[in-house]
């Protein structure tokens, strides 16, 4: 989230799309239904009738993957009806640049941009770049009206996302469409805030970077991105995905979002070189500048003493990819069903039912000599070997089950979506011989350990060289258990030299050696600092000669009345509660909404650390300079030019998000142009690969969710009672017309078929699925939720995953699963 | 902690039924959660389920979590929680948990239970085995390279990757912040490039 789930208050409209909060995070509806009771429009758009839809101000279906359709009619709404925020449009975006005038998009090129390379089914950028003037700066327009300029480009791009054409695509009731264009654009007023809500709505689909991108466009157009009430904020599935994705437990990047190395970043300075953006905007702070102190201090955390800078603080004992390999989940399971993979942890996580295509993920598994899985209960993953229809005498996988402990009984912080740290304190001991997470890894670091030192083996070097002061070492140098404090603390970082501020005369001391760094500011690349993790710097604390642990506070002011909650746990970074928040203030310093004033630059007040005039007030603001209409900083400081991106280059299909259909779909043309699917999307070729688009065999679409009674694939909360005695049994929703068209009753047990597999499901008929009129043709849709498993409950009365159903496809971008729009079938059982 | 029970009695329960029946039952309210939780220790906890965040107190006593409840100073839920969080002592007080390391040999049809330095030793000695035979000092890639003469051309050669393609892992957004650090650092360590978790489906 750029905001946080108390800010929802602030809203004046609500926009639920791509999300179910009511069903999926129901405590955050009670600051929904806050705004609304100050008046707040909120808005639900979904296929189907949610729970958040039942208590929405305007519901609005629309079929599962047509969202940047809906979304691109809404941004020629905005245009169209001069409902823009000029000021923040022309001064906080990218809205004036010129575009090279070799760019082409698909007005010109029927669906695609220029660049597109057919064999590679990638682009070549060159053509998605800005004029440049002699200095290296780009040329604006600040009138916008220049036929290449950023805004006139947008215009001419969805231009052609007229209200029929949308219609046409998305099946929602024109009348709801407009109604929805009608009161989310009415937050483009300065005195007017409208925040979205997403989860995996938007996100598991081919498109799904360019399903959030679109909305991007939209709060950038109507100034509502910084603000208070405002902002893009993605619903997190989980307790710590936020944590675990800010630590690194992915492919690509280390903590804190620094890229992982690949094999041409062949040192240190060549990392620090190709992977810091640069600018020649003057104003612009590109805080990705300082990665040389992040990357660094990184390497010193990790490697400790052992990392010098004659040894390039061990930067060549981290792994490398080749350069441009995914290593990302769907190509694991890929490369596992080649056999590729001896070993493989399973830890915390359940990929037989959570992964698209269960029956590949699950025979993948197969093809292993050793699985280790990790958690609270036995899963499908665990016990794949006796999935049903597999032979377990024929699958010479060892397997081990290792019991970790709950997080009652245990210690540490997690992240909510709003970025807040909060620590958990431990209730009771481990039950059994179930270990917290932490001691499993502190006894597989050491056991590996041991065996390079007795008997040496492939390049020992990271692995004896991996810093590891967690605490009271045994006879043997092992670390009894982990003091998770310790922990936290390499997190946040030391000083491990005396630092001092060579800037000004005589230089000042920053830090004393053996201290935890205060925040990141003090973070230096030549290794005189540690920190895991540069985002969490100042997350543990040396105050008043106390070591002070941030995430456990419980501090109740609420100063600005906004709800921010600064004493309350920690949020990265440096405690901001509102990421962007210098883009809720004029040129001036001056709140745009003096009703909900997140910040305000107050000119005359003394600054503390400087003595100087001119301090911000209210949120911790992005960067202490002085606003960009002063002789401050531009407000994006995370961007290299230091404005929003309307016009985004990065991604893989295109600057602006262009409508194509999901892999499987309904229509045998994509209504916008003869470019049917994302035509950048990698299709694997195994013969466990299959998709089915258009094809009679499965006419209907598909699509999953969640209910509140269970949790992601329900290993934790399939084997609580209470829990599955509320909801039992896997089940599949669809409207009135469908069931009767397929003579089903409501409660009968159905089999719902993909091109890729089955599942058995209840049949639940209701009003909650209408049909959708596509192209003059009946479109029904249906959908699953994916909380079970054939292991519990023991008697399989469950049924099994509807990621059975669902295809191995990924967004282009991130490689995420299309399980939000597929074709299926139901049959009676 | 910071939590008294002063301030979470005023907050919970007791409180909601003036409202609806215009009778005060504070002080019987009270009492009787007074009984109930008397001699637990109190902690509090965050939720594991979704991402909110919601703060619950967390009552044990004998070392047996005996009641848990909505952290009503928490800002964030208030004292209130969804039908996950009202069951999160069932993750604990559980006869489904698994309480002893289990193995699965190969071909085998049935788990085995196994002691944990048995378990952690064969992992161990796995790790090392697929690590050492699949382990990779240099790949070979393309590189463009700029020629003293200006001009571009692509080479082959040979780069410094120190890793091993043999082992994948995944997980998890389950840990703790402080785990999954610990985590990464010891799976490089290893040489894994096939790391991911649920953040990417």
């Amino acid at each position: 989230m750029t905001n946080h789930w108390i800010d929802l208050k602030n809203a004046d409209v609500i926009l639920a799309m791509g999300s179910n909060p009511a069903s999926n995070h129901p405590v955050s509806m009670k600051w929904i239904m806050r705004a609304r009771e100050k008046g707040a429009k909120l808005i639900c758009v979904d296929p189907r009738f949610t729970q958040t839809a039942a208590k929405a101000d305007l519901y609005a279906p629309l079929r599962s993957g047509t969202d940047i359709a809906f979304l691109g009619g809404m941004i020629k709404y905005i245009l169209d009806n001069n409902l823009f925020f000029k000021e923040y449009v022309v001064n906080y975006t990218n809205a004036s640049y010129l575009v090279s005038l070799d760019y082409q998009g698909p007005a010109d090129l029927d669906g695609l941009f220029s660049g597109y390379n057919l064999e590679t089914k990638k682009y070549d950028k060159k053509s998605w770049t800005f004029q440049k003037d002699e200095n290296g700066l780009a040329l604006k327009d600040p009138t916008l009206q220049d036929p290449n300029c950023v805004f006139q480009l947008l215009k001419k791009h969805y231009d052609r996302y007229t209200v029929e054409q949308v219609v046409d695509i998305t099946g929602t009731p024109k009348d709801k469409l407009l109604a929805v264009y009608e009161i989310f654009g009415s937050t483009g007023k300065p005195d007017r805030a409208g925040t979205e809500c997403y989860a995996m709505g938007w996100t598991q689909h081919t498109v799904g970077t360019q399903n959030i991108r679109t909305m991007t466009i939209i709060q950038q157009l109507l100034g509502n991105m910084g603000i208070a009430g405002g902002g893009i904020n993605a619903l997190r599935g989980e307790a710590n995905v936020q944590g675990s994705t800010d630590q690194g437990l992915l492919f690509h990047i280390l903590p804190g979002y620094n890229p992982t190395p690949n094999a041409s970043l062949v040192d240190l300075a060549t990392y620090i070189d190709k992977t810091t953006p640069t600018t020649k905007e003057p104003r612009s702070v590109n805080w990705w500048s300082n990665r040389n102190k992040y990357i660094t201090s990184y390497l010193k955390a990790i490697y400790g003493e052992a990392a010098t800078k004659e040894n390039d603080f061990g930067y060549s004992w981290l792994p490398k990819t080749d350069v441009g390999q995914n290593a990302s989940w769907l190509m694991i399971f890929d490369k596992m069903l080649k056999g590729d993979f001896d070993g493989f942890f399973a830890w915390g996580q359940n990929p037989a039912c959570s992964g698209a295509n269960s029956n590949k993920t699950r025979e993948a598994m197969t093809k292993l000599k050793w699985l280790v899985n990790v958690n609270l209960f036995d899963n499908e993953t665990g016990s794949f070997w006796r999935s049903p229809g597999m032979d377990p005498k024929n699958i010479q996988t060892e397997v081990f089950m290792l019991p970790c402990c709950s997080s009652m009984e245990k210690e540490g912080s997690i992240s909510n979506s709003g970025r807040w740290a909060q620590w958990r304190y431990k209730a009771v001991e481990p039950i059994g011989q179930s270990k917290p997470d932490a001691e499993i890894i502190n006894e597989l670091f050491f056991k590996v350990k041991e065996l390079y030192k007795k008997e040496g083996g492939a390049y020992p070097d990271p692995i004896v060289n991996l810093s590891w002061e967690y605490g009271e070492r045994d006879a043997a140098g092992k670390v009894k258990h982990i003091d998770i404090h310790a922990v936290a603390k390499e997190i946040n970082g030391y000083f491990l030299e005396d630092v001092y501020d060579m800037k000004v005369t005589p230089p000042k001391l920053i830090g004393k050696k053996g201290d935890l760094v205060t925040s990141f500011p003090s973070l230096q690349a030549d290794g005189s600092t540690s920190s895991g993790n540069w985002i969490y710097c100042n997350s543990y604390i040396l105050k008043d000669g106390k070591e002070v642990n941030m995430m456990a506070r419980r501090g109740k002011d609420d100063p600005t009345g906004l709800g921010l909650y600064p004493g309350w746990s920690w949020a990265w970074p440096v405690n901001r509660r509102i990421i962007y928040n210098r883009a809720s203030v004029d040129p001036q310093g001056k709140p745009w909404d003096e009703k909900r004033p997140l910040l305000k630059w107050n000119p005359t007040k003394l600054a503390a650390a400087t003595g100087k005039p001119g301090v911000w007030e209210g949120d911790i603001p992005d960067g202490p300079a002085p606003p960009m209409g002063t002789e401050g900083k531009f407000p994006f400081i995370m961007k290299p030019d230091g404005v929003a991106s309307i016009f985004g280059p990065g991604l893989a299909e295109g600057p602006f998000p262009e409508h194509y259909e999901a892999l499987e779909c309904p229509v045998e043309v994509n209504a916008m142009s003869g470019q049917r699917i994302n035509p950048t999307i990698k299709i694997f070729g195994d013969k466990m690969d299959v998709f089915a688009s258009c094809d009679l065999r499965f006419p209907f679409v598909g699509t999953t969710y969640r209910v509140s009674e269970h949790w992601q694939t329900g290993c934790m909360t399939r084997h609580c009672s209470w829990l599955l005695e509320m909801q039992p049994q896997n089940f599949v929703e669809m409207g009135f017309e469908l069931g009767k068209e397929l003579s089903l009753t409501n409660g009968e047990t159905v089999i719902v078929s993909s091109a890729r597999g089955e599942v058995k499901a209840v049949a639940m008929i209701s009003e909650r699925f209408k049909p959708f009129k596509i192209s003059n043709t009946t479109v029904h849709q249906v959908g699953l939720p994916w909380h079970f498993g054939w292991q519990f409950p023991e008697d399989g009365s469950g049924y099994d995953s509807a990621n059975l159903l669902t295809p191995n496809v990924g967004d282009a971008n991130t490689m995420i699963p299309e399980s939000k729009a597929f074709m299926v079938n139901v049959r009676k059982a | 902690m910071g939590v008294s029970r002063r301030d979470f009695l005023k907050l919970s329960g007791g409180t909601v039924l003036v409202a609806s029946l215009g009778v005060n039952l504070d002080p019987a309210k009270a009492y009787a959660r007074e009984l109930r939780i008397k001699n637990a220790k109190q902690t509090t906890t965050i939720c594991p389920y979704c991402s909110v965040g919601c703060g619950i107190v967390v009552y044990a006593e004998n070392g047996k979590i005996i009641n848990t409840e909505g952290d009503p100073d928490h800002p964030i839920n208030e004292g209130t929680l969804c039908s996950k969080g009202s069951s999160v002592s069932q993750l604990v007080n559980n006869d489904n948990r698994v309480q002893k390391p289990m193995y699965r040999e190969p071909g085998g049809t049935a788990w085995k239970e196994v002691e944990w330095d048995w378990a952690l030793d064969r992992i161990a000695r796995l790790v090392k085995d697929s690590r050492d035979k699949s382990f990779k000092t240099v790949s070979k890639a393309k590189v463009k390279e700029t020629q003293p003469d200006g001009s571009v051309i692509e080479v082959e050669k040979d780069f410094v990757v120190n890793r091993t393609d043999a082992i994948a892992h995944i997980g998890s957004a389950a840990l703790d912040n402080e785990e999954c650090f610990i985590l990464q650092k010891l799976v490089r360590s290893w040489g894994l490039v096939h790391v991911e978790h649920q953040a990417r489906i």
